[in-house]
């Protein structure tokens, strides 16, 4: 648990929607869920998720703050856009799921050893570094997630699969010698740099504010 | 007539050696056809996918794509942004939609963007190569450019999620859009119309971190085509192509089934049907071939 943590429970004393509202990306939108769960029946995963969107956002306005933000829940969305295409209430449903999973782990609530929520850090990393995605890396990483035992498993089971896109061209063994980036890494790590200050400073000041 | 030049945005999987790599040269073919010119957005970085947001917050998402753009405005001032990346697409048009919605946001971006000596200003039209042949080109020359019919193939459009939701191609519905099927039926083939699948979730980036339920899904966009007697599949998307192509022998493992179904671009289609040979259409790119394309592009 952080510090950040520990200010937004003293600020908001029980308002989680209100927390929500004031700092999760388009969290604004939730008091505009008038429960008719079309979100959840449109997943693709519905039955995977413990709670399905229409549920998290009642939990919202039921202060269940922790259960919500260490839930493996929002981690389920794929992206599909369904639920924002269907939703009645034109909720961005798909962006307030990747917030609320990004705010859980900004406060250290998020849900332990959630493969997607691993897998999803490790490909910001790896773009982060060069600008663009390594493809090679981010498969081997993923291979040896669990320690290199487990890896190199992994990476017998799929040597086929990875015989063949090498075969298309479609993965290339020289992207491990560092492979495509954006020539200007000092100036692309900087902006991002500032980029998160700016929103952390943003958070941080909220947090502060009493 | 003078060629028609756009602001070229190809993303991280469509460079030499990466994933949809046969996707870029299809469609690098597809625009000598029609002369079209693909200006690509000097020192372009990553749009952060639809995954980017676990390690990213809103605003450093925001910046990547606004850094594209603003490369874009001030390198090719008067020409559209295009991308054929179903992500890259999404990504960028999104950020732009939001930053120029959201005033406070654009600001504290543009702060962002005096580390690399750029102003983003948001008067770009975003689009999608799909939405460059329809609404530019049109079918009817997109007709006339058919040297090769491909007569007697039987083609699942698969349009997927992030080229359809939220925003779409030509004003089309969510639910059943067609344009996929007029491009087959433009190139001389027969549409499947009453594919289930065409709008369905291949599970997108939850592939990597969760194969069992990513391919659950898949085998049942892969069994409808064979349900409605499919030839192959088209697809517009590249993460669509490669999830539904690359594990379809963890599928037949997984489920006891027996697949081994093409899923292809429609550019390689339109590649093949202008009478450009195997190789132009990067018909060596895929995994899985279609014994008849192939025999159509080298008659």
């Amino acid at each position: 648990m952080t510090d950040t943590n520990q200010a937004m429970v003293a600020k908001y004393k029980g308002n989680f929607l209100k927390e929500v509202t004031d700092n999760v990306e388009e969290g604004s939108w939730v008091k505009m869920c008038m429960q008719c769960g079309v979100c959840s029946g449109s997943c693709p995963l519905g039955p995977h998720w413990d709670h399905p969107p229409q549920e998290i956002f009642m939990m919202i306005r039921a202060n269940k703050r922790e259960e919500v933000l260490s839930s493996t829940s929002m981690w389920m969305c794929t992206s599909c856009y369904n639920c924002i295409a269907r939703c009645p209430r034109g909720l961005p449903i798909t962006h307030i799921m990747h917030g609320l999973a990004h705010y859980s782990k900004r406060l250290g609530l998020k849900a332990q050893n959630q493969p997607t929520e691993r897998f999803g850090q490790m490909f910001w990393n790896n773009l982060v570094k060069k600008g663009r995605v390594n493809e090679l890396k981010l498969g081997l990483g993923l291979y040896f997630k669990d320690g290199f035992a487990e890896g190199v498993k992994v990476a017998m089971a799929n040597q086929k699969l990875g015989m063949n896109m090498m075969k298309a061209k479609r993965m290339s063994a020289m992207e491990i010698l560092g492979g495509h980036g954006v020539s200007d890494a000092s100036g692309f790590h900087a902006m991002l740099k500032k980029a998160e200050e700016l929103e952390a400073a943003r958070v941080g000041a909220n947090a502060d504010a009493k | 007539m003078a060629k028609r030049q756009y602001s070229y945005y190809p993303g991280c999987s469509s460079q030499k050696g990466a994933s949809s790599s046969n996707l870029d040269r299809s469609v690098q073919t597809l625009c000598q056809e029609l002369d079209i010119q693909l200006n690509e957005i000097p020192d372009w970085n990553c749009c952060g996918a639809s995954i980017g947001y676990a390690g990213g917050g809103e605003l450093p998402r925001m910046t990547l794509s606004a850094r594209n753009l603003a490369l874009s405005e001030k390198h090719h001032p008067d020409q559209d942004v295009v991308a054929s990346c179903a992500a890259c697409w999404l990504n960028t048009r999104e950020v732009q939609e939001r930053l120029n919605h959201n005033p406070a946001l654009k600001a504290e971006t543009n702060i962002a963007l005096q580390s690399v000596k750029l102003e983003y200003s948001g008067n770009k039209k975003v689009r999608h190569m799909v939405e460059v042949l329809i609404e530019d080109i049109g079918y009817d020359v997109l007709a006339g450019k058919v040297k090769k019919p491909l007569e007697g193939l039987k083609i699942a459009g698969y349009v997927g999620c992030q080229t359809n939701r939220p925003f779409g191609i030509n004003g089309e519905s969510f639910e059943n859009p067609m344009y996929l099927d007029k491009m087959v039926e433009t190139l001389g083939a027969e549409p499947l119309t009453k594919y289930e699948k065409k709008v369905a979730c291949c599970s997108g980036a939850l592939m990597f971190s969760e194969p069992a339920k990513g391919q659950a899904l898949v085998k049942d966009i892969i069994e409808s085509a064979y349900d409605h007697g499919a030839n192959m599949i088209v697809t517009p998307c590249p993460l669509c192509q490669a999830n539904v192509e690359i594990y379809q022998d963890d599928i037949n493992a997984r489920f006891n089934t027996n697949f081994s179904m093409p899923v292809m671009y429609y550019s390689q289609l339109m590649d093949v049907a202008f009478g450009r040979s195997a190789t132009d259409s990067a018909l060596d790119g895929n995994i899985i071939q279609s014994k008849e394309l192939r025999g159509i592009a080298d008659k």
